[in-house]
């Protein structure tokens, strides 16, 4: 079956027809030429296809584009608007975080939802007290960063990346 | 994967109306463990009925005209992550919460819903894999984890077929499913016949002669609404989860615990207690034996212990060369234990220990 959408990709309208088996991630890379989202298990399992779907991070290989008609999507390429390096990337390329660079627009993507996340207050795993609001610290980074993996084994430079992102955003988080 | 029709009815009705017309259609809320399926080849379904924008992705306080003062609604479409931030779900049922948050990962969380997270199949490796026989997707094929790699497999309720036989020692995935079936959830349910209430203890199925169900739901039932009944004992309750790394993995073995303590001038004693298994069997495991064998004992980690192995009396493991599960009685064990023994410290000791065993 055919079917015809528009997705918000990066700031753009973007209107395709697509067959609807095609996931988020494949209409991004096969139809729409943004290739900065990364296929990689291409079954939830490692993160690196991460997009902030309508804000909010969100496995792109797990999603059926039809599904998302009318959403808005961000990949890493989006936060870079106008070529300008993000200051998640920024962060990461200070820390030698990048080692084979294949997981990083995941990571930077994820990292960026996550800080969202943090912004409203949601607890994660790693949190001694539910109840209390999060503190984000090396242990709940890493926690909240599980969903995406790295084969270059980089986690110790990525956890010191968003560490000191959140830092530079001085406050602006809990 | 086979081609498929795409839809969205206007109303909940007009979905089950759609699906029960069509044996081989199928609902899709958040996809992750659906279109992970249809990839594999697990799933073929003529038509997904997209029900995300159909029921409540809202939470909501229930009040006293049905009988559930003080409980919480869950819609159907709420994600799972807005559920493990729900302020009155950390406050007063901080299982769920952390049993939530040790599921899966933050981008699924965002994606998964409450309804579909109570379908979530098995992540059985050879239900999984096509290539493998599998009595859960086929009755006519034999159970490939017998004698096969059986790590993640069951040992409770497992064995019960007509003939005594093993056939299926699949494990539900859920830790959600685990501590709302500790808080007996009730299920809401909308069906070609209108709607019905399911007490979660009665919602899914032991493998028995069909291990293809997980659940008793018909075809076309929808799941519009999962209800938290109030549950004071709760505020004191946690989930403990065993797997093989940190985070971003499946259950060996879990413990949805909630523990009310009397101090007596004798020690403490259990008021009352309610213990969930994961990762032990087909369906997440209300521990009633253990529960009915701590009521009004004292609190203590002998009594805990003992308890938890009344619960396993019953169990039966898996012996195999390619690796059995046998491991896991001792584990379930330690894990109600340490579970326990956190719920019975007294908060306003300054020690954080209570009676004679701690």
């Amino acid at each position: 079956m055919k079917a015809s959408i528009t997705l918000t990709v990066d700031g753009r309208e973007r209107s395709l027809t697509i067959d609807s088996r095609t996931t988020v991630l494949d209409a991004l890379r096969e139809h729409l030429d943004v290739t900065s989202v990364k296929k990689g298990c291409d079954h939830g399992q490692c993160g690196s296809c991460t997009v902030l779907l309508n804000g909010r991070r969100t496995l792109a290989c797990l999603s059926l584009a039809v599904a998302h008609d009318g959403d808005e999507v961000v990949t890493a390429d989006g936060l870079a608007p106008e070529g300008e390096r993000h200051a998640m990337a920024q962060a990461f390329l200070d820390a030698d975080a990048y080692q084979c660079g294949y997981c990083t627009p995941g990571q930077i993507t994820s990292a960026v939802g996550m800080l969202g996340e943090v912004d409203n207050g949601h607890p994660s795993a790693a949190a001694t007290d539910v109840a209390a609001p999060p503190r984000l610290d090396r242990a709940e980074i890493a926690e909240r960063m599980s969903g995406n993996l790295c084969r270059c084994a980089a986690y110790a430079n990525i956890v010191t990346a968003i560490e000191n992102a959140h830092a530079a955003q001085d406050g602006a988080l809990r | 994967m086979r081609p498929f029709t795409y839809t969205r009815a206007d109303d909940a009705d007009g979905a089950v109306a759609s699906v029960t017309a069509d044996r081989e259609a199928m609902f899709l809320a958040g996809g992750t463990n659906l279109v992970d399926h249809l990839k594999l080849g697990i799933a073929a379904p003529s038509t997904l009925v997209d029900v995300t924008g159909l029921t409540s992705d809202r939470i909501t306080d229930v009040d006293g005209d049905d009988g559930q003062e003080g409980g919480l609604r869950i819609g159907a479409a709420v994600r799972n992550s807005d559920l493990a931030a729900h302020p009155r779900v950390r406050a007063e049922y901080p299982a769920l919460a952390e049993a939530l948050l040790q599921g899966a990962s933050g981008q699924l969380r965002n994606m998964a819903t409450t309804g579909g997270n109570l379908l979530q199949r098995t992540r059985c490796a050879y239900f999984q894999d096509r290539t493998t026989p599998c009595t859960k997707r086929s009755l006519d094929e034999p159970c490939s984890a017998l004698g096969g790699w059986a790590r993640y497999h069951a040992i409770l309720g497992a064995a019960e077929d007509d003939e005594g036989l093993q056939r299926c020692i699949a494990t539900h995935p859920s830790d959600m499913a685990v501590a709302m079936s500790m808080l007996d959830a009730r299920v809401q349910v909308l069906g070609p016949e209108g709607e019905r209430t399911i007490p979660i203890g009665e919602f899914y199925r032991l493998p028995g002669d069909d291990p293809t169900r997980d659940t008793v739901l018909r075809h076309g039932e929808l799941i519009t609404a999962v209800d938290l009944p109030p549950a004071p004992i709760a505020t004191n309750s946690t989930y403990y989860k065993v797997r093989d790394r940190a985070s971003y993995a499946f259950a060996l073995v879990s413990v949805a615990a909630a523990l009310e303590v009397d101090r007596t001038p004798d020690g403490p004693v259990v008021a009352d207690v309610r213990l969930a298994l994961g990762g032990v069997a087909h369906m997440p495991w209300r521990a009633h034996r253990a529960e009915e064998a701590l009521r009004g004992r004292p609190a203590t980690e002998e009594n805990f212990r003992a308890a938890a192995e009344a619960e396993l009396e019953s169990a039966r493991p898996v012996e195999s060369p390619a690796g059995g599960n046998a491991f896991k009685i001792p584990l379930v064990a330690g894990t109600v234990t340490a579970a326990l023994r956190r719920l019975a410290q007294d908060p306003s000791a300054t020690d954080g220990v209570s009676g004679e065993s701690a």
